[in-house]
């Protein structure tokens, strides 16, 4: 069957590192660590009290006038996402009707969406007065409730937190009609949205499409899951920049943040009839699975990753040894870094010691649904600047880790770039970049 | 040539039963699954009844049970539903030598899964401790003291969506290509039309698809009671769901689990599997218009029914019965309504189009595969599922909805839609397989 290539014509992102894409690239080459004490709401009381959180922002910034109402009804996860939107859209030279609705330049029907997102926590403090009103004798009474309580919560409360809204927004501001998916595979869904959305390019089903992830971790309710699965590290609370170490021998946990990253997707034809700047092409995606009755971490000879890179490999028609620089998913947990090492080696074999491996999360911290998004614009970066920026906390690497871990800035010609990710519950994925011709 | 795309098993666990013949043989005959909310008290609620699983136990489907007792209630349900739909196909589940002829890396897994629900007494119990209503402040050294208290690891990692694949992965040893997709009421029949594109593709020769959820649980019900989409015709809970009549008022909450096995047609033959139906055809769109209301001239429901039927490579005068979206919304039966009359033009009056969530409810990320799965039994009886309740047809409505019976004619090609909140549309073709 016939298949058309997809290129990345466009980069979004807000992270900790910054509200631009410029100044998340300008962080990773400075080394900078975007981690800090968490401000979002007071820790205390938490083991972990640091997280990577965003510069402050104005979301209505980012959407026609016509739009800022709906603002209200974003969560932040939403917000980060259409934050990341409208800069992918405008990098890549497309006008839509949110960038000026008299010059649109594409056909709206021929633009597809394809998200990452995580399951949105609600806002405690809003629903925290319809729970006290619910009280008998000092308890929270479900039928006071239903009878009262219900009536404080806001009637479009719902919406805020239903993960598919994170395109649906998006697809209302820059009038994307055409398909439209959400992927919610927790930190893995990025690299999976983005797998997807190549094939919507790849079948023809459109000629451009967004994809990539947003998830805003830093709230109580999702910082408390990683704590209580023992996945955030707790020993870093006085020293934030040095807390989040992945492959590292004093690595002890994650650090989680909030960002999203959104590209756009072209199909290569059609990009190139408009003149459009292609970053890379998308070469090869590939998925698979952990299999682990301790589905909190991936299983420990990470055989799950070790498939998904080796489908994409496949896909993209190339060699292990071809590949010029590893972006991998590298959490800082201890047991799961060694599993993705592991991975990476098997597929490897006797290339593991050429081939440079890039985490970025001790810089970026662990922002789930976004993080392989962020990636790919950091491959795609260093595809086209031709600088693999030095790995930041891994001083000494962990026992049994092989991976040539890039100490140092390198500058060379990066033909094939491999960004790959796992999450908790096993999902994995895959997606090797490949320079321009 | 892309490979053809066959399902070669099925498996439910929902309102009407926890099998394939017990849902269609309800579904037939016209009985309604919903009745009062027992999973929890919600006799105070605007709405009291839903559509629920009940007398479910996982035991009955698998043996190792213990590996999956922190499961939340849509996943116990998927796993439920993937048990029976990997038996029918003859793949074999919970062992480590499989001898079914599937190579593991080609099993992949693609569902429309929802969120589990939180722990609702510890969640509401650190809400009220902490808040301090006269400052309107929150405590929250005393919420995490509470919360750390009450909460477990399992339970809050169960919440996460992805983990009904997480355990269908554990149950088969699929390795392929594993998605979990959330796009509201629309995601299961995404999930299958993207694990159809996962064949077609090469990525896999198998798929568990389908979907599973459940949001009977309080915050669920309060965010849909909220937005005015549920009927609150609290006197008559079986006669609630009347999708497409003039005194529809909203949807029933439902739940469940649906899987639909998709297979390669050389995979399927190499097998010997016994084929139920071929998966022709696909199309997702977005209406791009407001993230409450569908737009009003369905422009976004078109535009998915036609990417479908183009992706099939065949036209609208194919179709031999829709199986609609039919929530019983006033605003979803009315721009469905003009949605078929557009793409159906002189046909529309007589392509049957008829609702099983008439009885079955909404099972939300569910819906979809669940639907699509009485699609496929239409066409092995040649019977058109019905729409219950119609008795008060709406003078706009004027399509035929196949009201309160069901009714026997050839069925070979079936339309199966669904729109999700926000304005996901997907839309997906089946058909009765033939060499």
């Amino acid at each position: 069957m016939s298949s058309a290539a997809a290129v990345i014509t466009g980069l979004g992102a807000i992270s900790p590192l910054g509200l631009t894409v410029s100044d998340m690239l300008d962080g990773l080459c400075a080394g900078r660590c975007g981690i800090g004490k968490i401000t979002a709401f007071d820790p205390v009381g938490f083991n972990c009290r640091i997280a990577g959180q965003c510069p402050e922002f104005k979301v209505q910034q980012y959407m026609p006038k016509t739009y800022r109402k709906a603002a209200k009804l974003m969560s932040r996860d939403i917000e980060l996402a259409v934050v990341a939107a409208y800069q992918a859209v405008t990098d890549s030279g497309l006008i839509t009707k949110a960038i000026d609705p008299e010059n649109i330049n594409v056909d709206p029907a021929r633009i597809g969406i394809n998200l990452g997102a995580g399951l949105i926590s609600c806002d405690l403090v809003e629903l925290a007065p319809a729970a006290a009103q619910s009280i008998t004798e000092g308890s929270f009474d479900i039928r006071k409730w239903g009878k009262e309580g219900l009536e404080l919560v806001t009637p479009l409360w719902l919406l805020k937190y239903l993960p598919n809204m994170l395109a649906c927004h998006i697809g209302i501001i820059h009038d994307i009609q055409g398909p439209s998916n959400t992927i919610t595979c927790a930190e893995t869904s990025a690299l999976l949205a983005i797998s997807e959305a190549t094939s919507f390019i790849n079948r023809g089903v459109c000629d451009i499409a967004l994809a990539g992830g947003a998830e805003a971790k830093v709230n109580p309710i999702v910082m408390i899951r990683q704590c209580l699965t023992g996945r955030a590290t707790t020993g870093g609370n006085d020293r934030a920049e040095t807390a989040c170490r992945p492959f590292d021998a004093g690595a002890a946990g994650s650090v989680f943040g909030e960002a999203a990253g959104i590209i756009t997707i072209e199909n290569r034809e059609y990009a190139e009839k408009r003149g459009a700047t292609i970053y890379a092409e998308i070469a090869g995606t590939g998925q698979s699975s952990s299999i682990n009755e301790a589905y909190e971490h991936i299983e420990p000879d990470g055989q799950g990753i070790a498939i998904a890179i080796e489908n994409a490999l496949k896909d993209a028609g190339i060699k292990p040894a071809d590949l010029d620089l590893i972006i991998p998913h590298g959490t800082a947990i201890p047991a799961d870094d060694l599993a993705e090492a592991k991975a990476v080696e098997k597929v490897l074999g006797d290339a593991i010691n050429d081939v440079p491996v890039w985490p970025t999360k001790s810089m970026l911290s662990n922002t789930g649904a976004a993080g392989g998004a962020l990636d790919v614009i950091a491959a795609a970066f260093a595809i086209t600047e031709g600088i693999i920026p030095a790995a930041r906390n891994c001083d000494k690497k962990a026992d049994g880790c092989n991976l040539n871990i890039v100490t140092e800035p390198i500058e060379k010609e990066i033909k094939y770039a491999l960004c790959c990710s796992y999450t908790y519950g096993g999902q994995t994925a895959a997606v090797i970049l490949k320079k321009m011709d | 040539m892309a490979e053809r795309v066959v399902i070669t098993g099925m498996g439910v666990v929902c309102p009407l039963g926890h099998d394939v013949e017990s849902l269609w043989t309800a579904i037939v005959q016209g009985k309604s699954g919903v009745d009062y909310t027992t999973i929890f008290d919600a006799s105070t609620f605007p709405s009291t009844f839903s559509a629920e699983v009940k007398g479910y136990s996982l035991s009955k489907f698998i043996k190792n049970v213990e590996l999956h007792k922190d499961c939340n209630r849509g996943c116990s349900f998927a796993l439920g539903a993937a048990a029976q739909g990997c038996r029918q196909a003859g793949i074999d589940i919970e062992t480590d030598e499989p001898k079914d002829g599937i190579d593991r890396r080609r099993l992949g897994i693609y569902l429309g899964a929802g969120e589990g629900s939180v722990n609702n007494e510890v969640f509401f119990d650190c809400l009220v401790k902490a808040w301090d209503n006269e400052k309107s402040v929150m405590d929250w050294g005393r919420w995490a003291q509470v919360a750390f208290g009450g909460m477990s690891p399992a339970g809050e990692l169960e919440q996460e969506p992805n983990m009904p694949a997480a355990h269908i992965a554990i149950l088969t040893g699929a390795r392929g290509p594993v998605f979990s997709c959330l796009t509201a009421c629309a995601a299961s029949t995404q999930a299958a039309g993207e694990a159809m594109m996962l064949i077609r593709n090469g990525k896999a020769d198998v798929v568990i698809a389908g979907g599973a959820h459940s949001m009977i649980h309080p915050l669920g019900l309060t965010g849909f009671n909220r937005l005015t989409a549920l009927s609150t015709r609290n006197d008559s809970p079986q006669t609630a769901s009347r999708p497409f009549s003039a005194t529809r008022d909203g949807f029933i909450l439902g739940e469940g689990s649906a899987i639909l096995i998709f297979e390669s047609l050389s995979s399927a033959k190499k097998r010997g599997a016994k084929i139920l139906a071929e998966v022709i055809g696909f199309g997702s769109s977005s209406d791009a218009f407001r993230i409450t209301d569908m737009h009003e001239t369905g422009r976004g429901a078109i535009q998915a029914m036609t990417a479908a039927l183009e992706d099939a490579g065949i036209t609208y005068k194919d179709i031999d019965y829709v199986n609609t979206h039919g929530t019983s919304t006033a605003e979803n039966d009315s721009i469905e309504t003009k949605a078929i009359k557009a793409v159906f033009k002189e046909r529309a009056k007589q392509v049957p189009a008829s609702s099983v969530k008439s009885m079955l409810g909404h099972l939300i990320g569910a819906a979809g595969a669940a639907e699509l799965i009485t699609c496929v039994l239409a066409i092995r009886d040649n019977i058109v599922p019905p729409t219950m309740n119609l008795n008060d047809p709406d003078p706009e409505l004027d399509l035929d909805y196949v009201p309160n019976k069901s009714r026997e004619m050839p069925v070979n090609i079936v339309m199966n839609e669904s729109f999700g909140f926000g304005g996901q549309n997907n839309v997906v073709i089946i058909k009765r397989y033939e060499e």
